[in-house]
């Protein structure tokens, strides 16, 4: 069977392989060459060896700033979303009246895209902070609770979706041997709930952690890095070191690396620590 | 058993009073629509009254200045036909890769894998690039893009899937005389609805809402929604405001109205979506 479907080859793998070397394999392997040259077009690229990578740490702190920033944001919020979504799916298994309206609300954020979301938290957060006669950019702590609350208000629905879905998979046997025994209701969530919805924590750690690490349409609509480039996170700064100044664009390569790695590296790790402690079902 | 009941019908109290708090910055966008810009900034929490309602103003000046329904247009077309290209595409090419063993499909499957962790940005410029030399930046070649951008996450959750499809179906197929794209169109095909609608799902809520890549591919020429919406909040010295929250409202209604349709297929899709990221 195999012998007949190989002379379709061309048939079945020609689209999408055509449109996946033109749009991702050569841009990413050019990538990674134009980043250690220097260029303004793509044409006229003169190596330099190490130089942009150098230069990201030498010639301002944006780059430092924007990863610290975008870690104490990941942290924040990757504990927020999830604690928050999982307390709801909670809620949301205990078969209450209205559970799948209440579903269906929570998750109605998570459709619509980061600029739109950007411009209504703008005006939420602006209209409380004017209270103080002060705005988003004031001050940067300001912009960093605005990009959690955002956060949590797009993301929060999407995990206690999947939560449910891993709530509901524990068997109600379970449950009820242990309220056999005896097990109060925080000792059956500590030793039955939490290890049996492990898959479902690793995969939302998972997704808020590199949702929260890449996020680039919130953060430029929300507060664009103001004040000054305060609470610009590192998606930002590639796209400012690309577009927003002249002569960079060996560095914003160099930059778009070091985060490809970054964010490769995260996956992994947590990966790696997650897995290990699912339990086998 | 009555406490029970008291504590639950408290619970549900509590969730609707969560649920009101919870959207009501999409109500009070939609408040402010009706306001006169000036009265939007400083008190963004007050009803309209008389001397602040303008009607369906806003919604007619930010259809103007920022082509609304030429936006809504770009989106839709290209928001569907992207989608229609990867399930079609990427179906074949799943298939392919994981009927035929191989060295070469192996690379091949692995380097999809690969390319779902590559942040945008490490590609962003030399892809735009790209798109411009191959004279790509028009709504039709910007397909050609979503499609290779597309590609990773979808031939990752077909392949999944079709490896659980038994073998005895195809080779009742061949020796029904079949040739492979008959096999693949009358057998396969219809057997992959399911696992279609997640990925047609999944990819048309990020092509929709996408923002960076049409901006830096067609941008200039054609603005899709998210690419307009910003368009308004740069393209002028002092902002309408009035305009901004009326641009919002239109750009939230189609997802509304999408998620009222397809729902079940979207919780549905991004479980499953999730489960295999």
């Amino acid at each position: 069977m195999q012998k007949s479907l190989r002379k379709y080859g061309w048939l079945f793998l020609l689209p999408t392989l055509i449109a996946f070397l033109i749009a991702f394999v050569i841009p990413f392997l050019a990538g990674v060459w134009l980043s250690f040259t220097e260029f303004t077009t793509v044409t006229n690229a003169k190596f330099v060896g190490l130089d942009n990578y150098i230069r990201i740490f030498t010639d301002n702190r944006d780059f430092l700033n924007a990863f610290w920033f975008t870690v104490k944001f990941t942290v924040v919020s990757v504990v927020s979303v999830n604690l928050l979504a999982f307390i709801l799916a909670l809620l949301l298994t205990k078969g209450l009246r209205g559970t799948n309206f209440f579903r269906t609300a929570f998750f109605m954020p998570n459709l619509i895209g980061g600029i739109v979301l950007g411009y209504i938290w703008q005006l939420i957060i602006n209209g409380v902070l004017s209270g103080m006669g002060v705005d988003l950019t004031y001050r940067a702590e300001y912009g960093f609770w605005g990009l959690v609350v955002l956060m949590n208000w797009q993301m929060i629905g999407y995990m206690m979706i999947i939560y449910v879905a891993g709530l509901q998979n524990i068997p109600s046997e379970l449950h009820e041997v242990a309220a056999i025994d005896g097990a109060g209701g925080f000792a059956t969530l500590r030793h039955i709930t939490l290890p049996l919805v492990m898959p479902s924590i690793t995969i939302c750690t998972f997704l808020t952690l590199s949702n929260s690490f890449k996020m680039f349409d919130q953060n430029y609509a929300l507060t664009g890095g103001a004040p000054g480039k305060e609470t610009q996170m590192l998606a930002l700064d590639i796209y400012n070191t690309f577009y927003g100044s002249v002569g960079n664009e060996g560095v914003g390569q160099a930059k778009a690396v070091l985060f490809f790695v970054l964010v490769a590296l995260v996956a992994l790790i947590q990966l790696r620590i997650t897995r290990a402690r699912e339990v086998e079902t | 058993m009555r406490t029970k009941k008291l504590v639950n019908s408290l619970l549900v109290i509590l969730l609707a009073v969560l649920t009101v708090a919870f959207l009501s910055p999409i109500f009070i966008v939609l408040m402010n629509s009706f306001k006169g810009q000036f009265f939007i900034s400083d008190a963004p929490f007050a009803l309209p009254t008389r001397d602040t309602f303008v009607g369906f103003d806003n919604y007619l000046s930010g259809i103007e200045k920022i082509g609304f329904f030429s936006a809504l247009g770009y989106s839709l077309f290209i928001t569907v036909f992207s989608v229609l290209a990867i399930l079609i595409f990427t179906a074949m090419t799943s298939w392919y890769l994981t009927r035929v063993r191989g060295r070469f499909t192996r690379v091949v499957y692995y380097t999809f894998v690969f390319s779902m962790i590559v942040p945008f940005q490490m590609v962003m410029f030399t892809m735009s690039k790209i798109a411009n030399v191959l004279h790509l930046e028009n709504p039709v070649g910007i397909i050609l893009i979503y499609l290779g951008f597309g590609a990773g996450l979808s031939v990752f959750m077909f392949c999944g899937f079709i490896r659980g499809i038994p073998l005895a179906i195809e080779e009742a197929a061949e020796i029904d005389g079949c040739t492979p794209v008959q096999r693949f169109f009358y057998v396969i095909l219809p057997i992959l609805k399911p696992i279609s609608i997640t990925v047609a799902v999944l990819n048309a809520m990020w092509i929709w809402n996408d923002y960076l890549l049409p901006l830096l591919v067609i941008g200039s020429k054609y603005r899709t929604i998210p690419v307009a919406v910003q368009y308004l909040q740069g393209g002028y010295g002092s902002r309408d405001m009035g305009a901004l929250m009326a641009m919002l409202v239109l750009a939230i209604i189609p997802i509304v109205v999408f998620y009222g349709l397809m729902q079940k297929h979207i919780i549905r899709g991004v479980v499953a979506g999730a489960v295999k990221g």
